[in-house]
């Protein structure tokens, strides 16, 4: 069997984790694989503390990416947004535990991609609406 | 006579190559980029060790065959195209360069506040950017001529974009994305009915049949080589010479002057006036070669064999990979050597990587064609294209290593949605979260 569409990524992309929508997020966006334009949508609800609360999300895309999302999205509750910022790319590769070919990185990395600039959008004191549209927290 | 692809596949040397168990690669991207024939490499190979040097400057002898070699080669995609005048060829690194030219220097100089520009949904990145930049410059309109459910120009949406009197229209010979081969002669007839000036991509043009420049009756036909069996950093615009003349230059620098002053310049003739800067003078000369090559095979032929390959894949491949959805023209006869497609719960990203491991070669993504993808409501499609060494054997692997990949993703072709995967978790409900 193939190593890299072994059994759980593929499991994984039938059935991803977290897959779904939340309802009024505290964060959401929008990242894109400049590669093939696949898009996908990550929602997080925070605490006050910045805890991550709960955790959604969205979009089209390879069975490496949504595997990826999937598992990525899985290890996001409880942790605070400073300790997801300090998520790196050998983070996921570890989740993912596959041998990822160069031109496939970009799909493997798209949701910590997405989260990155999740995080980076976001303003102190600013939660970002699914339309990406600021409002005061 | 067809073609004999066994016997061309001779010339290719990347056909030597052992891609695993004695395995040849089945090279299905061709409209990316083609392999490069024998004669070609010898070309390269001529000029960068028995004839090195600077062209249009030395008066040695060396420097006397390099620019006779150049010059050749100008007049062989002179000839390729039917152009009247080798001096109405200009050699550029690529088809994008070449619509860039046009774009900055005809475009800024005859494109007005509210003028408009009609190019197509079919169209690829590199005739949309260029137009986008010209027209926020100059705040001018862009109109896109809509397509079919096969991937065809509507020609009454067409008919009714020409109402608004475009100062050009520009559009491709051939899809990237699709295939599909547009009746450019009427359309251009058309657009010159209503004053409009036409610029044709030929990208796909060039290496997929033949081409007749004065038969088209454009104004402006752009080409790359490395997709016609030639290197990459070749190209070349043609152009009528009244335009090219009357065209500001692109690019200023050496080459393209006549007499230089601290503060003033008088420029070259046409075509070198849009030469500035030493060229690439091999990946020139090797244009010329594989021009050559694809006019002694003859370019009515090599369409007949591609025809002949895209016929029997859009036969075969619906009957091989059940559920495999093709996208683009039905019938051969207005679709180039180019088939794309789809696999039901199967990203074009994992098609690709799954046939590599089979040594098959194909594109996926979405083709430098967003707009189109997202008309066609797909975020990637997997592409295969064929060049004058694909054979019916390519095919066949094709379809084989698209049946190992539906039996990985235990796809047997024949799922409904609820059974699906993938294109299914789209519709996945919320409580899925959490």
């Amino acid at each position: 069997m193939d190593d890299l569409y072994r059994d759980e990524i593929l499991e994984h992309y039938r059935r991803p984790h977290n897959f779904g929508t939340l309802e009024h997020p505290d964060l959401s966006y929008e990242g894109a694989n400049p590669l093939c334009g696949d898009r996908m949508t990550l929602m997080l609800d925070l605490d006050e503390a910045g805890t991550v609360t709960d955790v959604a999300f969205t979009g089209r895309g390879c069975a490496i990416s949504q595997a990826s999302a999937s598992l990525l999205t899985d290890t996001l509750r409880g942790r605070t947004t400073t300790e997801l910022g300090r998520l790196a790319k050998d983070d996921v590769l570890e989740l993912l535990g596959i041998e990822i070919s160069p031109a496939r990185l970009k799909c493997a990395l798209l949701s910590l991609d997405t989260l990155q600039r999740a995080l980076a959008e976001r303003p102190a004191g600013t939660v970002t609406t699914p339309n990406a549209v600021e409002v005061r927290a | 006579m067809p073609l004999d692809a066994a016997a061309i596949r001779a010339d290719f040397p990347l056909f030597k190559r052992d891609f695993g168990g004695g395995r040849t690669l089945a090279y299905l991207d061709s409209a990316a980029t083609s392999l490069k024939p024998q004669p070609v490499l010898d070309a390269l190979e001529a000029y960068n060790t028995r004839y090195t040097a600077n062209i249009h400057r030395g008066i040695y002898t060396t420097a006397e065959e390099a620019t006779a070699a150049y010059e050749a080669a100008r007049a062989s995609a002179a000839r390729f195209l039917n152009a009247p005048s080798s001096s109405e060829i200009v050699f550029v690194r690529n088809a994008t360069e070449a619509i860039n030219l046009v774009a900055y220097s005809w475009g800024r100089k005859h494109i007005r506040q509210a003028d408009t520009i009609v190019l197509t949904e079919l169209e690829h990145h590199s005739n949309l950017v260029p137009w986008q930049l010209l027209v926020q410059e100059q705040d001018a309109d862009l109109e896109f001529v809509a397509i079919d459910d096969q991937g065809r120009l509507d020609q009454q949406s067409f008919e009714v974009l020409l109402r608004t009197h475009p100062k050009l229209v520009a559009f491709n010979h051939v899809s990237n994305a699709l295939g599909t081969i547009n009746p450019v002669r009427e359309m251009t007839a058309r657009a010159h009915a209503a004053g409009a000036l036409v610029l044709v991509d030929g990208a796909q043009g060039v290496p997929h049949g033949p081409v007749d420049v004065q038969d088209i009756d454009a104004d402006f036909y752009v080409f790359s080589g490395h997709k016609a069996l030639g290197p990459t950093g070749s190209g070349a615009l043609w152009a009528r010479r009244e335009l090219l003349d009357a065209m500001p230059p692109f690019m200023g620098g050496g080459e393209m002057i006549r007499e230089v002053h601290l503060r003033h310049t008088t420029f070259n003739d046409v075509p070198w006036k849009f030469e500035a800067g030493t060229p690439d003078i091999a990946a020139a000369i090797g244009l010329g070669a594989a021009l050559e090559y694809l006019m002694a095979l003859g370019m009515d032929r090599v369409r007949a064999h591609e025809r002949m390959l895209t016929a029997y894949a859009l036969d075969m491949l619906p009957r091989a990979v059940p559920g495999i959805r093709i996208i683009g023209p039905a019938s051969p006869d207005e679709r180039a050597g180019i088939v794309t497609f789809t696999l039901p719960g199967i990203h074009a990203h994992d098609v690709a990587t799954l046939l590599d491991r089979e040594a098959i070669a194909i594109r996926a993504g979405h083709h430098c064609t967003q707009p189109l993808h997202e008309r066609l409501g797909e975020s990637a499609t997997g592409r295969a294209s064929f060049n004058v060494y694909t054979t019916i054997d390519d095919l066949d692997r094709l379809a084989a290593g698209l049946r190992t990949v539906q039996r990985i993703f235990g796809e047997d072709g024949h799922s409904t949605a609820a059974g699906s995967v993938g294109a299914a978790a789209v519709q996945y409900p919320v409580s899925s979260h959490g």
